[in-house]
């Protein structure tokens, strides 16, 4: 059983090693460890004599494969054995990219790529230097496998536990030659990940798992309005409940402390607290629909304009304009937020599994009022983060609750904390107009889009609130954008993809309505589009051909395209739907990607796969609304997800790509997905589909003419 | 599929003793009667492999074997448990002997984020004991009580089918050995 707890002093022990993490720095040393030398060869890579290579994994796991694909990087340029290799995640530091340390914008492996290889290499060059003084031979003299250094004429070796000593001592190369892609040993095969086992077994140690000494659980009621106070609580029935061991008020809301979680949630449902709901309560999606609608009569801020678009709808062969939206959606993780936070004296030390430990940790030394160098964060696994995982009230709740409270606090949001206490990806409302010639081809697009913005607007404008759609890869006469931000109480924040999740939507359904007003297949409209965008019409024809686009569908389905470059990749993806009782059923996706130099090709379609999935919960019935300033949706009774009878084929087709840097996978497979099944209904009904989600009592979708 | 009603009325105070076989031992807890099986295992025993994911037998994700039956841990009280037999992601396999559901799920590399995985073996493993040779059909009906985000759904299907050859083989095995011996 005391494997289930962490002991802190091994905790302190594991990250002094490491590096030091308590200074929010990094310093190569060698320390002790079972009695014998541990060589740090820098932040990634840490060399034992008794060959023992730990590697710093950082960037947190959250099924993304972080922990594998980073490995790989390593091991590719440090050449020691796969298979024995031993890793851990990093603490927080600069030197992994604190304050923004962390896992976001699929940009894990692009932004390890160089440096990571670099580490490997140099490490290597080092252990063959060490080796050939050994021998008094020239480095080229010598080569590499597997954990250990040859010389290359008598075959003669040495492991690279015998000589770390040696090699820690020597200057680092400041330059370093890298593989060429011909000799790569692990970079593009497919290769299991490094933390299977521990998944399968239940021995995987999430944050929910969290269990130090002294521990008490704890859940917290917070205003059902945001932005609301509390004014007044009693607690007499909470305390009376066996197990409650207090109750604190802390900024956000009114904490119940118990031994055990369900003695703190059943405590909680006792809990009398009088709320000044403010003004928040006067919220609803009736009225944020109606801000909306009147924003858009307005020309907002304009981000993006080429060629005199006014000119060109004016002058049209037709004209078209539609008004898109899509509602608020909550990311339900399958592990409901959670941190573990202990405070004792002046030191403070946080778990969680959180996508970025360097706001985790910002956030805890603003909660406790603590110096950096006084808070210790620890990464555990991630039970999903979809974007969610960020900085975020659950950090500071968590150490103000076990600061009130005075012992160490695991803090658990339930799914209905989850659902109704999230911060949302936006509701988005965009008005859409288009100019098509005689020909009726597309010649000209404005756009004017309003919702929340995602991040802190710069000059009226947040880019990622306009993501797939100011940024689209078609050639048009005349492009012109704007956008009307939204300012209103409701937490907003990253979800799978971020604008493109909304956008690309938009983009993609409204294209498919070009294409019918013009008289032209969607791919054929997409590819004459993207004459000069050669990665992207690439995957668009490889994905109509998969799927056997120009050919006709089984009986009772239908085809719908869409494509999309971002992320650093290119991706297309063809849905193929039925309709039954009025409902849609997606039976097939083709999915094709180019996302330049793979790692991990097993990571690669999971990633597809995953996106896919994601996106196809939200376009078939992913919709938060608000009543009185309260999230109506509270559990996955009425925000459900995708089920396992619901799931369609997905074939994933990686394109062999020339581009000798990997494009980012995390979210890529999402923004697409949406539009996709919206053209297919659009081709089985002839009517677009401007509003999502799909599964709304104003939907009862039925093939046309049938 | 075995729920037992959540009592809210009480206010507690019913401590009970409860004795039940928990992954091949016999295990006694002191705990409310109305506490969920779940938290039981987690907060009391430390047996974390088995998740939280909605409370509301929506999910899966808390699914553990109560006489060999897959139950949601979440809304099984623990005065449900006593003299049953309680199986958990810890005593389905070991690391050096896998159950045949783990082992296709390490061969299919079937996590991403994993959460889910423990209730998703223990549907699946349930599913394998009463039908040893599941048809897509079968599969999607045991196991569309399995939320998993990650989308691996896929994998999990095929891991299913994997599981039930994994399985047959092993049966064979037993067989062939059982006629050496005779």
């Amino acid at each position: 059983m005391n494997a289930l707890f962490l002991d802190r002093r091994s905790v302190l022990r594991a990250s002094l090693a490491a590096g030091g993490s308590l200074v929010l720095g990094y310093a190569p040393a060698t320390s002790a460890q079972n009695g014998a030398a541990v060589h740090d060869f820098n932040p990634f890579i840490r060399i034992a004599p008794d060959d023992t290579i730990t590697l710093t994994v950082h960037k947190p796991e959250n099924g993304q494969g972080a922990v594998t694909t980073l490995c790989m990087l390593l091991t590719e340029e440090l050449d020691c054995d796969w298979e024995r290799l031993q890793w851990e995640f990093a603490p927080v530091a600069r030197v992994y990219g604190f304050p923004l340390q962390g896992t976001f914008g699929s940009l894990g492996v692009r932004s390890s790529w160089q440096p990571l290889r670099e580490a490997g290499a140099k490490t290597r060059v080092m252990l063959q230097s060490a080796a050939a003084s050994r021998w008094g031979v020239a480095v080229a003299q010598t080569h590499t496998g597997k954990g250990r250094v040859y010389n290359t004429a008598s075959g003669a070796s040495f492991s690279y536990g015998e000589l770390a000593g040696e090699a820690a001592l020597l200057p680092v190369p400041d330059t370093v030659a890298l593989k060429p892609p011909a000799q790569y040993r692990l970079i593009g095969k497919p290769t299991p990940r490094r933390d299977t086992l521990d998944k399968i077994t239940g021995k995987a140690r999430y944050g929910i798992d969290v269990r130090v000494p002294g521990m008490a659980f704890a859940v917290l009621e917070r205003s059902p309005v945001f932005g609301g106070k509390v004014v007044a609580f009693d607690d007499a029935r909470t305390r009376a409940f066996p197990g409650v061991l207090d109750v604190v008020q802390v900024s956000r809301g009114v904490a119940v402390v118990a031994s055990n979680t369900w003695a703190a949630m059943e405590g909680r449902k006792r809990l009398d607290v009088v709320w000044d709901e403010g003004p928040g309560a006067a919220l609803s999606s009736a009225a944020i629909r109606r801000m909306q609608q009147e924003a858009l009569a307005g020309s907002g801020t304009v981000s993006h304009s080429e060629g005199d678009v006014e000119r060109l709808l004016d002058t049209a062969a037709q004209r078209l304009t539609a008004e898109y939206e899509v509602p608020y959606l909550a990311h339900t993780t399958m592990e409901p937020p959670n941190t573990t936070a202990r405070l004792e004296g002046e030191d403070c030390e946080v778990w969680s599994g959180s996508q970025i430990p360097g706001l985790c940790h910002l956030n805890s030394v603003a909660a406790s009022g603590l110096k950096p160098e006084q808070v210790v964060v620890n990464t555990l696994y991630i039970g999903g983060g979809f974007g969610s995982r960020g900085g975020g009230n659950v950090y500071t709740e968590a150490v103000e609750v076990a600061m009130a409270a005075g012992r160490p606090v695991n803090l658990l949001y339930t799914r209905e904390d989850d659902i109704q206490q999230d911060r949302y990806r936006p509701c988005a409302m965009v008005r859409l107009e288009a100019a098509l010639d005689a020909d009726g081809w597309p010649v000209a697009l404005k756009g004017h889009a309003c919702c929340q913005h995602f991040q802190d607007l710069q000059n009226g404008l947040d880019r990622e609130a306009l993501a797939g759609l100011e940024d689209n890869d078609y050639a048009l006469a005349a492009q012109h954008f704007a956008y009307t931000p939204l300012e209103l109480d409701v937490p907003t924040n990253f979800w799978r993809s971020v604008g493109a999740s909304q956008n690309v939507y938009f983009m993609e359904a409204f294209l498919d309505e070009l294409a019918a007003a013009g008289g032209k297949d969607p791919v054929a409209l997409r590819r004459r589009l993207l004459a000069g965008k050669p990665r992207l019409r690439h995957v668009l024809e490889l994905a109509a051909e998969r799927a056997g686009w120009g050919t006709p569908a089984p009986e009772g389905r239908y085809r719908g395209v869409a494509c999309v470059s971002c992320f650093g990749s290119h991706i297309a993806q063809v849905a193929e739907i039925s309709l039954k009782d009025g409902k849609v059923r997606v039976h097939r996706v083709t999915c094709v990607v180019d996302c330049g130099q793979v790692v991990n090709p097993l990571t690669v379609v999971q990633q597809m796969q995953g996106g896919i999935v994601y996106g196809l919960t939200a376009v078939l019935r992913g919709e938060i609304t608000l009543e009185n300033g309260r999230v109506q949706q509270s559990n996955f009774h009425d925000y459900d997800a995708l089920r396992m009878d619901e799931m369609p084929f997905i074939d994933v087709h990686i394109v062999a790509s020339d581009d000798p840097a990997p494009g980012g996978i995390g979210e890529t497979g999402t923004p697409a997905i949406a539009p996709a099944v919206v053209n297919a209904v659009f081709a089985a009904t002839g009517t677009p589909v401007r509003r999502l989600p799909l599964e709304s009592s104003r939907y009862a979708f039925a093939v046309k003419n049938a | 599929m075995v729920y037992c009603a959540h009592n809210n009325k009480n206010d507690g105070g019913s401590m009970a003793t409860i004795s039940f076989t928990l992954n091949g031992r016999l295990q006694q807890v002191e705990a409310e009667e109305g506490m969920p099986l779940l938290w039981v295992l987690r907060d009391l025993l430390n047996l974390t492999g088995t998740k939280y994911g909605c409370g509301m037998a929506l999910c899966g994700a808390c699914t553990v074997h109560v006489d060999g039956q897959p139950v949601r841990s979440c809304l099984t009280e623990i005065g449900y448990v006593a003299g049953r037999v309680v199986t958990t992601i810890e005593g389905l396999g070991q690391v050096d002997a896998l159950h045949p559901v783990q082992r296709a799920w390490l061969e299919l590399d079937v996590p991403q984020c994993g959460y889910c995985q423990s209730g998703q073996q223990m549907s699946a493993a349930a599913l394998l004991a009463r039908n040893p040779a599941p048809s897509d059909a079968d599969i999607d009906a045991a196991m569309r009580n399995n939320i998993c985000r990650c989308g691996t759904y896929q994998s999990i299907r095929a891991a299913i089918h994997r599981a039930a050859e994994l399985q047959s083989l092993a049966v064979d095995a037993m067989a062939s050995g059982r006629e050496t011996l005779a």
